[in-house]
């Protein structure tokens, strides 16, 4: 803390559901995934690995949209249909958004994307419980050329997994 | 007694003005003919000497020249002031009671002359300085003494600039002012982000969190003393509150897995308004901050953010794309009916009202650049002041005269840094910082 004394005074309130702070330790900034390995072997279809590479761990989206794509509701029906197999494992979707725009309607647009991602993995059965979302804004592209090419991956929803949470 | 960490906050904070008795028969005039009307659309800046000021102790030396030097630097900063440099000096200032040789600076064209002397006693530091017009013959306003420590010698250098702005401008100065913001470093990919406070000039920057967590857009306190910002200390955005002297912070908002942003004051310091998002839905709340006690703003299924307050508290403009694309509207306090007030082509963002009350300034996205604009508060006399691949979060200075905000680079190695613009869209200029910088917040004059 280079000297400066930080004191963290948190609320009591906040103690209650903390058993979800571990969700993105692996990928906390941003689950940017492009080679980065989740666990396990992608020939395992039980193992995370499997479910980032295999099946895909992100959907995309048009300029200021959060309209899923028919490949991006492919790519969820794959997830769910695993969530709905591997029980053990809980998911917290981070939406994101392109550089173009403020940073709190990024915010704001990144909530709307991981959003639209839940709510299709409920329509598929995973229990909304099970689902947490998280926006990055513009916080954390995957991609940085100032151009269409990178914008569009970077218009994403990811699903991260958290496992052991349930215990 | 204040601990080192909270002297390091608020530097000087002894600080005392005293008023000065005029130096001579005649000189004691409140006010003279010199003048600068900002509203006229200023072309000419005027022209001013401020010679090194007199060091009345062994000790003062040193800041004699460098207390002169930042006085000129905030002046001619401006744009409205410029310098008459040393070396075209004809007359020095001997003695700080000496009668002024007014004809020696009429012949160098400089219409105000600021003369000042210095004492260090300890570690006390005491600033005298008078203004003067030239071409009048006569002092501007009295004398004025401030008095603190020697570490908080640039306040004093920035309060002595602060009055004689005030004096030839009328309106309030901005100089003895500081400026939160988010420090940047690392790749576009992986940025590293903490608070830093810096004064409004760029000097004596200090960092109030580290960069283990995203933080974002820093607001301060009607008072200075507080800063409301948001971080992923949790994995979530949620809005945190930090004490700027005792440098402690606590979160306000505490509900896991919730996620709210874009805090703001009210003018009475008791209440944040922000947004918060919930099933995909973002809406404008308020918070007590005392009790703790929320209220709901807004219910509709659009996006609703970046709300600021207006002066009075009365009212707050906020961004919200109910009508397709993001426009600025403003609403009751309490809220209730929003009346929009962007209808320019383009889409608008991160409205701040003016300290004046009298102007909204804002964001603006069209054709693929980003403008820092302003408009009056029913969204008429719209104006532009800057354009590039990315400018946004414009923020007021004390005197609603100057908006700094952040401009990003395009590109891998795009950088975000802060700059200010004159509301008039003149005197455009980065404000230095030590490396990347975004999302600046700019204090009240400090007392």
């Amino acid at each position: 803390m280079s000297g400066l004394k930080i004191a963290l005074v948190m609320a009591a309130a906040l103690g209650l559901g903390a058993c979800s702070n571990a969700a993105w330790d692996d990928t906390r900034f941003g689950g940017s995934g492009a080679g980065a390995g989740a666990a396990g072997s992608v020939s395992d279809p039980t193992s995370p690995a499997y479910f980032q590479q295999a099946i895909g761990d992100r959907v995309l989206f048009a300029v200021d949209q959060s309209t899923l794509s028919p490949e991006a509701e492919a790519t969820l029906q794959g997830q769910a249909q695993w969530l709905l197999s591997n029980t053990d494992y809980n998911v917290t979707i981070q939406g994101h958004a392109d550089e173009q725009g403020t940073r709190e309607y990024n915010l704001a647009l990144g909530a709307r994307r991981a959003n639209a991602a839940r709510e299709f993995l409920i329509s598929q059965g995973v229990a909304g419980n099970r689902i947490q979302v998280v926006s990055f804004g513009k916080e954390r592209p995957l991609e940085i050329c100032s151009a269409e090419s990178c914008y569009a991956k970077n218009r994403r929803a990811v699903t991260v997994l958290a496992s052991g949470l349930t215990g | 007694m204040r601990t080192y960490l909270a002297r390091l906050a608020f530097y000087g904070l002894t600080l005392c003005a005293v008023a000065l008795v005029a130096a001579g028969p005649g000189a004691a005039q409140s006010t003279g003919p010199l003048r600068i009307e900002i509203d006229q659309g200023v072309i000419e800046p005027l022209p001013y000497a401020v010679p090194d000021f007199i060091p009345d102790t062994a000790a003062a030396a040193e800041y004699a020249s460098l207390i002169a030097r930042v006085v000129a630097a905030d002046l001619s900063g401006t744009g409205l002031f410029r310098e008459v440099p040393a070396s075209a000096h004809i007359s020095k200032i001997t003695g700080f009671d000496d009668p002024v040789k007014f004809a020696d600076w009429k012949a160098v064209n400089a219409q105000a002359l600021i003369a000042g002397a210095v004492s260090v006693n300890g570690r006390q530091l005491t600033v005298r300085f008078r203004a003067y017009d030239v071409f009048a013959e006569n002092e501007l306003g009295g004398g004025l003494q401030f008095s603190g420590t020697t570490d908080g010698w640039r306040r004093m250098a920035h309060k002595v600039a602060d009055a004689v702005y005030s004096r030839i401008t009328g309106e309030g100065g901005y100089f003895d002012s500081r400026v939160v913001f988010v420090s940047e470093t690392g790749p576009k990919n992986e940025r590293r982000k903490r608070l830093a406070i810096m004064d409004y000039d760029g000097a004596n920057v200090q960092y109030l969190t580290n960069s283990d967590a995203i933080v974002l857009a820093p607001r301060f306190s009607p008072t200075g003393d507080r800063v409301l910002y948001t971080s992923y200390e949790t994995g979530f955005p949620q809005i945190h509150v930090l004490d700027v002297g005792k440098v402690q912070r606590r979160i306000l908002s505490t509900d896991d897995g919730i996620m709210s942003f874009a805090p703001r004051f009210s003018p009475d310091g008791r209440t944040v308004v922000y947004s918060q998002s919930q099933g995909g839905n973002t809406d404008l709340f308020t918070m007590d901050i005392a009790s703790g006690q929320r209220a709901r703003l807004t219910t509709a299924p659009s996006i609703e953010t970046a709300p600021s307050f207006s002066p009075d508290g009365s009212q707050i403009v906020f961004e919200s794309d109910r009508s397709g694309a993001p426009q600025l509207y403003v609403m009751p306090a309490s809220g209730g009916a929003a009346k929009r007030i962007s209808f320019g082509s383009g889409r608008y963002g991160t409205p701040v009202w003016s300290p004046r009350g009298d102007l909204i300034a804002f964001t603006k996205q069209n054709k693929g650049r980003f403008h820092i604009g302003v408009m009056r508060t029913d969204g008429s006399e719209e104006r532009l002041l800057t354009a590039s691949f990315l400018d946004e979060g414009p923020t007021w200075s004390p005197n609603g005269r100057v908006i700094m905000f952040t401009r990003e680079t395009q590109g891998a190695s795009g950088r975000a840094l802060l700059y200010s613009v004159d509301i008039s869209g003149r005197n455009l200029k980065p404000v230095r910082t030590p490396d990347g910088a975004s999302d600046p917040a700019w204090s009240p004059l400090q007392n």
